[in-house]
């Protein structure tokens, strides 16, 4: 009747699992009970959890991108003081069968659901406004793709209370992670977790991809595009390139596990290494998935700031649309290990090498921008200098790990931890965070708090610096990653300042939250009627903060690169006095009903629970058809209630004026 | 949200809004393709993965032995014809012809249910001589490959359904009409898709 699910898959013989479970059952609690005793489900429902609005949707991407941040970082921490406290005898407190699944589940949760749901956020908030559109291509689909993402958080999460999760790495390679050596449900976790959110994410790139191409305003071509939608233009096309890839890769892994099949099995013919190749042939667009988006980011940023056009913006534009193509040819230099002779690693080292020349491009195209700007330091402005020093430094570790022979010494030694941290925190991250603080108001109507944003920036970058740089050292030293013990007394040391390190990183992550309450609470000071609070340059800081549900009253024009900038300096056209319908999606709950659908779907099939896998299958697709004779899909937005939403934002831009 | 709900189309046929729903179709019609686009790197990946175990026999049986061509070229006329069929239905749509529409489309689906039902019986039959995707890689392959684009064959089957008792019970609407292009679109890249299956896992691998 339940598979595989007893009461024991319930782990309450872990003292740090229980506390968790605790903290988390109470905290459930308390968030019902204040829903409910401030009568905010109907309020929710309506507003949130149906919505199809692009920028509601991105909100709430961010919104649980923030909360598994501070998962992911639980569980770096809890790495951290392990390896500080086992040596010498001492085994720590974290026994190997836990560890293995903390370290697993830290780099699949800042992957899948830190980093993406950030990119795929601020892409929902942005890319719309910047192309003058009133949504997204497909707004249901879209609203089906987060709700897709967010039950495989919900998924992801559940591993920890009920059975266990992989104890694999973050990528899972067999014969490890095959049912001989892991005949738990971890990796089955692992896998459902992954393909449901892969789904979703691919949808989302679709999407994007088509209202980036199909939506843009009048007079925008592509090359008067804004750089932060020419690099989700790009990642679209890196994520519908290499998603299906990680979808193929996994349902072989499935079969192998489910049915016995041989794809990656020791025995039968089964080739364990092309799962690494074709993980690595989506992972590493993956990496590019992750930060052309942080990239556009520093982009807007830099040029807003030092209060100057872009220098450069074709050599930009075409050193995105470069990366994106080399993105797809260098998987191989994750395992030159792999011994495929000298030519193929040749090939791959100096394809590798070369993305560092379009990636320098970009650097120097935001040095010349500053360059004679008059550069205004705000938080925003602080994340892109720090990350253009230490992306740099990430950058060049990178160049010396494309060099096979170097790779054979450090492969998968903890100098492979500082690099990759190093551009992803250096770069990826530092980018979300800018982007956070810079299109916050528009989101929401008022700033956050620049002394908090300013205290959150210097945490992470000194925190960063002591936590990672010391990994290299310990590299070289011959330290290799996923250690469960210090078995060398002369690493031990570093392995102090790393974990110092992340306790500073941690406070910044804290910064961050106290930066949000404070704002939150002085929103009346750091409010922003004018809906440009930057002096922005492109077209999303034209509208209202927060902009109404249909974004422009009237289509803007993108003519000109910059053309918010331009439209400034020629004199804003004045409000127009007559409006026209505007066609609208409705909201709908099909996409979270669908997805809840396939949360129970997952859950069956981790569990071996064979009839209500099936069940759940035929719900979803019967929901799907059932909803395809809705025709109650859309509506008009009558000119009346334009005028009114537009009367008060010019009223309220007149009374502080 | 106060606005006015206007769910009836027909209220407001006006030049403005047939050209918002014209502008509609072509969108979805374009978003389709490019989930298409997806689609076929999905089944590059199997190919690939395919190519890589195409002689990983493990000392079990190999295709040589067991393939019948004859049977799958008849298998692959039933998909073939099927996709003939479609295009007729897609003109009698352009046509405004509701009746030959259905007509066509249920000729498709009979080819395609033509189509999936020997390709099960093969299944069936290779398994039984021992060829069963456990017994070694290839196998895995073989049957990941073929049984993928049989999956979609039948979701397309599905679809197909649907898309009759749609038209039947609405007619031939703006939406059903591009509703129709895009499963057109499924349908002919699914044949195009056998058609890589049968040059290299049938022709290849059998003669």
């Amino acid at each position: 009747m339940f598979g595989k699910l007893t009461l024991d898959a319930i782990p309450l013989h872990e003292p740090i699992l229980v506390v968790t479970m605790i903290a988390v059952a109470l905290g459930g609690f308390g968030l019902v009970a204040a829903l409910t005793y401030f009568k905010k489900w109907g309020y929710l429902w309506t507003e949130w959890l149906t919505s199809v609005d692009h920028k509601k949707i991105g909100v709430m991407y961010i919104l649980v991108a923030l909360v598994m941040l501070l998962r992911g970082f639980a569980d770096a921490i809890m790495m951290r003081t392990q390896q500080a406290l086992a040596h010498g005898g001492s085994e720590g407190y974290l026994p190997p069968h836990h560890y293995d699944q903390i370290f697993t589940a830290h780099g699949t949760i800042m992957i899948f659901f830190v980093a993406m749901p950030m990119v795929i956020g601020l892409m929902n908030i942005v890319t719309p406004l910047q192309i003058g559109a009133r949504d997204v291509a497909f707004p249901f689909l879209n609203s089906l793709s987060f709700w897709l993402f967010a039950i495989s958080m919900v998924l992801m999460n559940m591993s920890l209370f009920i059975g266990e999760f992989a104890m694999t790495g973050w990528v899972a390679y067999p014969p490890l992670s095959g049912i001989e050596y892991s005949p738990g449900v971890g990796v089955d976790y692992y896998i459902w977790a992954l393909q449901i959110s892969g789904i979703g994410t691919l949808l989302t790139g679709v999407n994007f991809f088509v209202t980036i191409i199909k939506m843009r305003a009048p007079g925008m071509g592509l090359m008067k595009m804004p750089i932060f939608t020419w690099t989700i233009l790009c990642t679209s096309v890196i994520i519908c390139g290499a998603f299906p890839i990680l979808t193929v890769t996994l349902a072989m892994l499935t079969l192998d596990r489910y049915l016995d099949f041989h794809f990656f099995t020791n025995e039968a013919g089964g080739n364990p290494m092309m799962y690494v190749n074709l993980i690595w042939a989506w992972g590493h667009p993956e990496v590019y998935i992750l930060i052309l988006p942080a990239f556009g980011v520093f982009s807007e940023v830099t040029a807003v700031f030092a209060r100057k056009r872009l220098f450069g913006y074709a050599s930009m534009v075409w050193a995105t649309v470069a990366i994106t193509v080399l993105s797809f040819v260098v998987w191989l230099h994750h395992f030159f290990t792999m011994g495929s002779g000298a030519s193929v690693n040749a090939f791959f080292g100096i394809a590798t090498m070369i993305i560092a020349i379009p990636t320098g491009v970009k650097i120097f195209t935001w040095l010349f921008t500053m360059y004679r700007g008059r550069l205004e330091f705000t938080t925003p402005i602080l994340w892109t200098l720090g990350f253009i020093i230490t992306f740099s430094i990430g950058g060049m570790t990178g160049v010396l790990l494309a060099v096979p022979g170097a790779d054979f010494l450090l492969h998968n030694s903890l100098f492979l931890i500082a690099h990759f941290h190093n551009v992803i925190i250096g770069g990826a991250v530092f980018g979300y965070l800018a982007g956070i603080t810079y299109w916050f108001p528009k989101a929401f109507g008022f700033r956050l708090h620049e002394g908090w944003g300013k205290a959150s920036f210097w945490c992470w970058i000194i925190g960063f610096y002591l936590a990672f740089m010391p990994l290299y050292i310990l590299g070289f030293m011959g330290m290799t990653r996923r250690l469960n013990q210090v078995t060398n007394p002369e690493w031990v040391p570093m392995t102090y300042v790393a974990v110092c390190g992340a306790a500073l990183i941690g406070i910044g992550i804290l910064c961050t939250l106290i930066q949000f309450v404070v704002s939150v609470i002085k929103r009346k000071e750091l409010a922003d009627v004018t809906g440009d609070p930057w002096d922005a340059r492109t077209l999303e800081w034209s509208t209202s903060s927060p902009p109404p549900f249909y974004n422009f009253a009237v289509t803007p024009r993108g003519n000109r690169i910059d053309e918010f900038h331009e439209m400034k300096r020629d004199g804003l056209p004045p409000a127009p006095t007559k409006y026209a319908p505007i066609h609208m999606p409705k909201n709908t709950g099909v996409g979270l009903i669908m997805s809840m659908g396939a949360l129970v779907f997952g859950f069956a099939l981790i569990w071996h629970i064979w009839w209500l896998a099936g069940l759940s299958f035929v719900g979803i697709f019967a929901v799907l058809i059932y909803n395809s004779y809705n025709t109650d899909v859309d509506y008009y937005v009558q000119p009346d209630e334009i005028e009114r939403i537009e009367k008060a934002h010019i009223q309220a831009k007149a009374k502080q004026a | 949200m106060s606005s006015e709900v206007l769910s009836n189309h027909a209220a407001h046929a006006d030049e403005h809004e047939h050209e918002h729903h014209h502008d509609a179709g072509e969108m979805k019609v374009f978003g389709f393709w490019i989930y298409l686009m997806t689609d076929c790197i999905l089944f590059a990946t199997l190919f690939a993965g395919y190519a890589v175990l195409s002689t990983a026999y493990a000392g079990g049986p190999t295709p040589k032995d067991l393939i019948d061509l004859k049977l799958v070229l008849v298998e692959t006329f039933a998909l073939l014809f099927s996709s003939i069929t479609y295009g007729m239905a897609m003109l009698a749509m352009y046509r405004g012809d509701k009746g030959k529409v259905l007509g066509w489309l249920a000729a498709t689906f009979l080819f395609g249910a033509v189509f999936l039902s020997i390709e099960l019986y093969e299944f069936h039959h290779l398994i039984h001589e021992g060829a069963a995707p456990q017994v070694s890689a290839y196998w895995s392959a073989f049957f990941t490959l073929v049984g993928t684009h049989g999956l979609h064959v039948s979701a397309g089957l599905v679809w197909m359904a649907v898309m009759m008792h749609q038209v039947a019970s609405r007619g031939l609407t703006p939406v059903t009409q591009t509703r129709l292009s895009c499963l057109s679109l499924f349908w002919h890249f699914l044949d195009v898709v056998w058609i890589c299956v049968f040059t290299v896992v049938y022709l290849m691998g059998a003669l």
